[in-house]
């Protein structure tokens, strides 16, 4: 047997995704920084704080598409970067076999109902339900 | 005859032990940075899980999700939020550490020096946070 037969097996073709899931780590970390800053100065620092929020509170934010799409971008990017980042740590402590795959499987389902959730939680808001007590809805529903 | 005399004698000196550490990923800075990295990406990410449904109730009604965000007004859920911004602010600054030693050499050299440094900016940010958000949890 000779070295060229261990070398003779031919490049890989296709994209590499480990290479673009590295790639993926550090650009959405680049961008959540600026989205999550954001998102922790406007609810805990700005006014009172944590204790300003309440469901007129978030009525008023998703009035604003700019705070719609800036939730759901967060929720996009965060939830991908942390799965991804939780399968490295399942890759790191287990060995390949039924339980690694179960795991995976669970961090891949949670991830996507989780954005599927989320998605529609912001576009489907409705901030006026008939019905409930006017003292809990943002201000512009009285109009 | 006392044991530590003996060595006087005849005994070469012993070569330093090698302590653990002093390459880029184990022991030391390159470790720990690491360690608390991955133990906040975790914190982090379960926090992330629960928090999407919390948020969710308000497609329920707005008592359900005022009930929920309500634990979050409590002043141990409080101190709570002070030790997820510190995770959210080390893992933060510490992953734009990690960008910059992949990318660049001069950090690549650098980056005890700039382990450090993600060290202050933490102390400096929680310094600027804790005071204002525990005021707000604590008063009103
Ligand atoms: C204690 C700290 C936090 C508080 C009090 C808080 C509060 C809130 C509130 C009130 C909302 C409703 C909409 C809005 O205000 O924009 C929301 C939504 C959201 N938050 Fe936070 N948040 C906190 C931390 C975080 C962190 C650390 C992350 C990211 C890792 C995050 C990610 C999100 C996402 C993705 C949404 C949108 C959820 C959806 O699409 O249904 N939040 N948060
Ligand atoms: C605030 C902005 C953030 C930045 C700058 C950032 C940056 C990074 C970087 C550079 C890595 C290393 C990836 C690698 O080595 O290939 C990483 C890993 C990770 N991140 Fe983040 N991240 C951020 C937010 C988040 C959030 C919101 C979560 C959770 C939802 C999270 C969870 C994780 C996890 C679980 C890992 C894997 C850790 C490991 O392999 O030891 N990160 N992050």
């Amino acid at each position: 047997m000779t070295a060229m037969e261990f070398s003779a097996r031919p490049p890989r073709r296709g994209i590499n995704l480990e290479k673009w899931g590295w790639i993926y780590m550090r650009a959405s970390g680049v961008v959540l920084i600026v989205l999550i800053f954001g998102h922790l100065f406007m609810n805990l620092m700005v006014g009172d704080g944590v204790k300003a929020i309440d469901f007129g509170f978030v009525g008023g934010k998703w009035a604003d598409p700019f705070w719609q799409w800036w939730d759901v971008l967060m929720l996009w990017l965060a939830l991908i970067h942390g799965a991804n980042g939780m399968r490295t740590i399942v890759n790191d402590y287990t060995n390949p076999g039924v339980v690694q795959k179960v795991l995976k499987g669970a961090l891949f389902a949670a991830a996507a109902a989780l954005i599927v959730l989320g998605t529609l939680v912001v576009f489907t808001f409705e901030p006026c339900p008939v019905g409930a007590p006017a003292d809990l809805l943002p201000s512009f529903c009285a109009a | 005859m006392p044991e530590t005399s003996a060595g006087t004698l005849t005994a070469p000196a012993k070569p330093a032990r090698q302590k653990p550490g002093g390459t880029l990923y184990r022991g030391r800075e390159g470790m720990w940075s690491w360690v608390l990295h991955r133990i906040t990406g975790v914190a982090i990410f379960f926090f992330l899980l629960v928090h999407i449904l919390d948020t969710a109730l308000v497609r329920v009604s707005p008592e359900a999700y005022n009930a929920v965000i309500g634990t979050y007004q409590t002043p141990i859920m409080g101190l709570g939020e002070v030790a997820l911004v510190g995770a959210i602010v080390f893992h933060a600054f510490n992953g734009l550490r990690i960008i910059l030693v992949d990318f660049w050499a001069w950090a690549t050299r650098h980056q005890k020096l700039l382990f450090w440094i993600v060290v202050g900016l933490w102390v400096v940010t929680m310094l600027a946070f804790t005071p204002r958000h525990l005021i707000n949890v604590f008063s009103h």
